[in-house]
């Protein structure tokens, strides 16, 4: 195997870790704010959800064709979640409205 | 190790490697983990001083109150857990902050003063451990929390990659190549308690999960977390020391109370900011029959005895919650239930074990190839952590019937001798020539299983260990088979040896 296909291994290691963390992190704080139920149960249901959002999205970044396209994907699913996180108020100091 | 492409392939490369490199941790946390499941029986053998009695939980949190009340001015907290017939003794534990240390202590129910029964952590040592791995708190817990992540990712991309999982649970072919007999045998244990396998993984994760995960409630609460807890019904509403020395009553009379009100005396009792004119009690009682893991609470004044508030009732998903804690630490599972989860524990121990076997005979060089360094490493690690962990349980158990009582700091000396055995064989089987390796280090761990029996028998020798004794023999049986087995050479595993080999 050559060092091309070492540091393509090692990249898609490095986006399923942090990549999947991220999006997983991002669904869940998403989540205990947009979720329909009392403020603590949206946070029970989105902590508990995340670890099975967190897998999916590693599978899908060892699934994809290439790495560039795991990249793409990952990246705007989390642009997508961090720009509803910000619309929710989630990124303000005062907390979600 | 390849770039995957197609999706099976993909998920076959993704399942062999992050089985891999969390097969080692894993294997130690089913292991401990699976023995958890008996954490009460093992604290019992391993403190035989304490023989069931009935104490009074009235007299023994007061006294708990006074003996915690001299440990530490102005301590953050106290908890103290109250006897119960086959357990009597009173667990104290004291801090100065919830970011720890945590203090603790086994104190005489009828005297409190420390308890007489020998110094050691008993079942909750390997209980800890199969969490926190023996490191600080927090460390133990991320690692754990990251391999059960890459855990449940392995059993996805295996399930994927064993499409043929009903066809394969009706395959063993220990006769016909070694590779397809240890894969046969991992897929068997796999697939025959795959729900549990599941099930632990995922309810493992939930436990740690506002840990592994905090951004939920960050976001939800800011800075004030604590609030989550409350607002869920898992705990009571709190305040803040008003900042005032104020004795509050003797602890017994919250007990009382709390007695008179559920009909039940609680498990224990939580004060917050001890000794502060604000402080509260919490009667912290046992979860009610079902399999979530709930524990009702009643605050009271510290300084009045006046209720004053208790937790809510938790909604659908926090409740689901509950559940998964309560499925995974399986308190709701009397006797035969309980022997179920501990068999389908073990069997996920023997999944990670011959997983991590496999992936070595998979790779052996034909003839006469030399092994690599890679190959030789994992051989290293799997003779390390499969023989060296059980013979790490054994010498602790050992050790605590053999160390002298008055030994100081003789619990830390059982956590040595766990350590210390763990590393011994695991450089027996480094060391041992590859043909003997295996033979040697689990011949080993089953000799300290084997010395237990006569240890106890001789050292405290009382009929209600029995059924402990049995299960150290058992474990040494099973440790004994395992050597057996190893000692054959490989090509004896098929039904024709050959004449060289008859030879050898």
């Amino acid at each position: 195997m050559g060092g091309r296909a070492r540091l393509v291994i090692a990249g898609r290691v490095v986006l399923a870790i942090f990549g999947g963390y991220a999006i997983a992190g991002l669904a869940t704080a998403l989540g205990a704010i947009l979720l329909p139920l009392p403020r603590a149960e949206a946070v029970s249901a989105a902590t508990l959800a995340s670890f099975a959002v967190m897998a999916a999205a590693v599978i899908y970044v060892f699934a994809a064709p290439t790495l560039l396209r795991a990249s793409a994907s990952l990246g705007g699913c989390a642009a997508l979640l961090a720009a509803g996180l910000w619309l929710a108020g989630g990124f303000s100091p005062a907390g979600p409205a | 190790m390849s770039e995957p492409r197609r999706f099976r392939p993909a998920m076959a490369w993704l399942h062999t490697w992050a089985g891999l490199v969390v097969g080692w941790v894993l294997f130690a946390v089913f292991v401990t983990g699976t023995a958890s499941y008996y954490k009460d029986d093992i604290s019992r053998w391993m403190r035989p001083e304490l023989s069931e009695s009935q104490a009074d939980p009235v007299l023994a949190a007061t006294r708990a109150g006074e003996y915690l009340a001299g440990q530490m001015p102005e301590a953050g907290g106290w908890f103290v857990k109250l006897p119960k017939a086959e357990e009597p003794v009173t667990e104290v534990y004291w801090w100065k902050s919830f970011a720890g240390p945590f203090h603790h202590a086994l104190l005489d129910p009828v005297t409190g003063l420390p308890s007489k029964a020998r110094d050691t952590r008993g079942g909750d040592f390997l209980y800890r451990f199969h969490f926190e791995l023996g490191l600080p708190s927090l460390w133990g817990r991320w690692i754990v929390g990251a391999c059960a992540m890459v855990l449940l990712i392995a059993l996805i991309s295996g399930i994927v990659t064993h499409r043929r999982i009903f066809a394969d649970f009706f395959t063993f072919r220990p006769d016909r190549s070694r590779q397809r007999a240890w894969l046969d045998a991992h897929n068997l244990v796999g697939v025959l308690a795959l729900p549990f396998h599941l099930m632990i993984t995922y309810t493992g994760l939930a436990t740690l999960g506002l840990m592994l995960m905090p951004w939920g409630a960050q976001t939800a609460y800011r800075g004030q977390v604590p609030l989550f807890y409350e607002e869920a019904g898992l705990m009571t509403q709190s305040r803040p020391p008003a900042g005032r020395r104020e004795p509050g009553l003797p602890l017994g009379e919250f007990v009382r109370k709390a007695e008179r009100t559920a009909g039940e005396p609680p498990e224990g009792l939580l004060i917050a900011s001890p000794g502060d004119a604000a402080s509260t009690v919490n009667a912290v009682f046992e979860e009610p029959h079902g399999l979530a893991h709930l524990h009702p609470q009643i605050a009271y004044d510290a300084l009045t005895g006046a209720e004053w508030a208790r937790n809510g009732t938790p909604g659908g998903a926090t409740r689901t919650a509950t559940v998964m804690y309560g499925l995974h630490e399986a308190h709701f599972a009397a006797p035969a239930l309980r022997i179920l989860f501990f068999l389908c524990g073990a069997m996920g121990a023997a999944t990670v074990a011959s997983g991590l076997v496999l992936w070595t005979v998979a790779r052996t060089p034909k003839g006469a190839a030399p092994a690599g360094l890679g190959l030789r490493l994992v051989r290293i690690l799997n003779i390390g952590t499969i023989a060296g962990l059980p013979a790490g349980i054994g010498a602790f158990f050992l050790a605590n019937r053999l160390l002298p009582l008055a030994l100081t700091h003789r619990a830390e000396w059982e956590v040595g001798a766990f350590f210390g055995a763990w590393i011994l064989v695991a450089l027996v089987g480094a060391l041992t020539p590859r043909r003997r390796a295996w033979p040697a280090s689990l011949g080993l761990a089953a000799a300290t299983f084997l010395a237990i029996v006569p240890a106890d028998l001789i050292l405290v020798g009382e009929a209600r260990f029995v059924a402990f004794d049995m299960a150290m023999l058992a474990a040494a049986t099973l440790l004994i088979l395992a050597a057996r087995t190893a000692t054959k050479p490989p090509a004896a595993l098929t039904r024709r040896p050959s004449p060289q080999v008859a030879q050898a």
